[in-house]
């Protein structure tokens, strides 16, 4: 009979050890710059600049929100925090809702009409994925400015919302639904627009929801249109206004990396939250199996 | 209420396939008729294209008096059970029953004493808030029956609606959809591949393959006087037992050289007789291979070759069984015979 109270020491595995070392290190590569912020977002711009990031919590947590939210920068003094987060907001539901209406609307015909060149233009807007906002910026800049969108929401937001992405997926979805419920559907009396009301969008809900979160979160950090678009201060979204303010390091100017990183920082919640809010709402979806 | 007539109806689908030849066929007023015929013989088709669901290729549908052809399925005064039920997954089976009342602007207050009725009669008076995924199989079959019975159409049309429950639980349906069909009056056209279902619940059976009506009947015309021997294979479990044979100088000859009765005519044809028509006793003239014995409690199917034929009969539970050589006779009245070629009765 062996002792068998002495439990030999388990044998350590350098592989493991490994294994965590690189999930330690690479979560510490994401998190630095966000511990970075919200140091930086409790003390003055002048420590800031002095000491360079550092191990300790200011008390300028709410002086630097004020400024943020409140204060005018630039030279109109109409991009106040709180003006950018209204049109960051107003692009990113106009974005995302703008996508599922025109997306869901777009996959419908295709799905449920007999159109001759269904298929082919089905394929003619999926190879629309493959020329992004980018390339086609100058002549899609160019049409706005022409029918005056520029500094309008309706120019940030109608030239990107067609969505190859949204009706891809909305197409899929619609060609799982069984057949039986558009014929039941029929012999209940439910025509095209009280079918897709009644019986395609409620069932759609976990999809519309999955788009939402990919879409509002896209339209939320777009950069590069917003930029072209807005001219006028008043009409800057978050992300644009930020890098506004970070560059005029210039003369005596202190760069305000309280007032750009408290920004940063609130720009980052909204899409949060939304990711939050609805992943709860998908996973249900994707749970409850029956159609 | 309202009898059906299809005049030369036909389907031919854009590749060419001809999914059901020009038919003749007309169903009384109140009637409950069984299309019934293994998978791919039309028989969906058929109930489809009197749906609304397929267009008509040729011919004409009446439902009524009206023709049909070119009516919404939703304007057709109909109402379908499907075979996977359909219910709307979303909605309560309140709003699924009352769904098509709904679509035709009938008052709120009018839908809801309609759904309370039909859900009186179909027993889902206590789950009438539920979501369909709540319900059990056969529940969601009775709110697919609530579905199509509050509309109170002239015509019900059944698309296999039991295959998806289980024996019993279709068993029982099969008994209250009959029952329902009965008491509301309403003409009804049933598809199905399941023949026993068809001889329970049918007034007349519309036997179907290959896209053709083989055989219209009472379920006891269609047991007993099968029209071609398709029909006779296909209906009754076990089927009926076909057997080559011979008539010869006036005589109905098999195993070469059995008399069995007097039958005019000369050549080969195919004799036909049901299991339960053949008596196992030591004087029979016939000689049987018995290689299986089936118990099945009330009854027994001995299976085995007959003239290196394959050939099944029906015994009651009293007589005893055995594998072995055992001698038979068939009973003359109920010999059935059909042409060779064409399988056609005589």
């Amino acid at each position: 009979m062996t002792d068998i109270t002495h439990i030999p020491a388990r044998p350590i595995k350098w592989s493991t050890v490994l294994d965590h070392a690189i999930l330690i290190t690479g979560a510490l590569f994401m998190l630095i710059p966000m511990l970075m912020v919200l140091q930086t977002v409790t003390t003055t711009d002048v420590q800031t600049i002095r000491n360079g990031p550092e191990f300790v919590i200011g008390d300028q947590f709410g002086a630097n929100f004020y400024k943020a939210m409140f204060e005018a920068s630039g030279f109109s003094g109409e991009n106040s925090g709180t003006s950018m987060l209204i049109n960051s907001m107003i692009l990113g539901l106009g974005f995302a809702l703008g996508k599922i209406v025109i997306g869901m609307m777009a996959a419908y015909a295709l799905v449920y009409f007999r159109l001759r060149f269904a298929t082919f233009a089905f394929w003619l807007i999926f190879t629309t994925l493959l020329l992004p906002l980018e390339v086609r910026i100058l002549p899609s800049y160019e049409v706005a400015q022409k029918l005056g969108l520029l500094n309008t929401y309706t120019g940030l937001i109608v030239p990107l919302i067609a969505s190859a992405t949204a009706t891809f997926f909305f197409r899929q979805y619609f060609r799982s639904i069984p057949e039986e419920l558009v014929e039941a559907a029929r012999i209940d009396g439910a025509g095209p627009i009280k079918f897709f009301i009644d019986i395609l969008m409620p069932l759609s809900q976990t999809m519309i929801a999955a788009m939402f979160i990919i879409m509002f979160v896209y339209g939320w950090n777009q950069y590069l249109w917003p930029t072209m678009i807005t001219t006028e201060e008043g009409m800057y979204t978050l992300v644009r206004g930020i890098k506004q303010i970070t560059q005029d390091f210039e003369g005596n100017n202190i760069p305000e990396y309280g007032r750009a990183n408290m920004l940063a920082l609130i720009a980052i919640l909204p899409p949060v939250a939304v990711v939050i809010f609805f992943q709860s709402w998908f996973v249900k979806g994707l749970t409850e199996s029956d159609k | 209420m309202a009898q059906v007539t299809l005049e030369n109806v036909r389907k031919v689908y854009p590749n060419g396939f001809e999914a059901v030849a020009p038919t003749r066929l007309e169903i009384k007023d109140g009637e409950f008729a069984v299309l019934v015929g293994p998978s791919g013989c039309g028989k969906s088709t058929l109930l489809r294209m009197i749906a609304g669901l397929e267009d008509i290729t040729e011919g004409a549908l009446r439902i009524g008096d009206r023709v049909v052809n070119n009516v919404d399925p939703a304007d057709r005064d109909i109402a379908m059970v499907f075979q996977n039920y359909a219910l709307y997954p979303h909605m309560t089976v309140r709003r699924n029953i009352g769904y098509g009342l709904k679509n035709r602007k009938t008052p709120a207050d009018v839908i809801e004493e309609k759904v309370q009725q039909a859900a009186k009669m179909l027993n889902l008076t206590d789950y009438l808030d539920r979501k369909p995924s709540q319900l059990s199989g056969g529940q969601r079959q009775r709110v697919a029956m609530g579905r199509a019975v509050v509309r109170d159409p002239s015509l019900f049309l059944f698309d296999e609606p039991l295959s998806n429950l289980d024996a019993k639980l279709r068993q029982q349906m099969r008994i209250e959809i009959k029952a329902l069909q009965r008491r509301l009056g309403v003409t009804s056209i049933y598809v199905t591949h399941d023949q026993v279902e068809a001889m329970t619940m049918a007034d007349r059976i519309i036997v179907m393959n290959a896209g053709r009506i083989e055989q219209v009947g009472t379920p006891a015309e269609i047991y007993h006087a099968p029209a071609t021997t398709f029909v006779a294979s296909f209906m009754g479990a076990p089927p009926m037992n076909l057997l080559d044979a011979r008539l010869e100088s006036g005589q109905l000859m098999i195993n070469g050289n059995t008399a069995l009765m007097a039958a005019p005519g000369e050549g080969e044809i195919t004799l036909g007789i049901r299991p339960e028509d053949v008596v196992l006793h030591p004087e029979g003239d016939i000689g049987f291979q018995v290689e299986i014995v089936e118990e099945l409690g009330a009854h027994r199917l001995l299976h085995g070759k007959l003239a290196d034929q394959p050939f099944t009969i029906y015994l009651g539970k009293d007589v005893s069984a055995q594998t072995g050589e055992a001698r038979i006779s068939l009973r003359p009245e109920a010999l059935r015979m059909f042409d060779k070629s064409t399988g056609k009765a005589l």
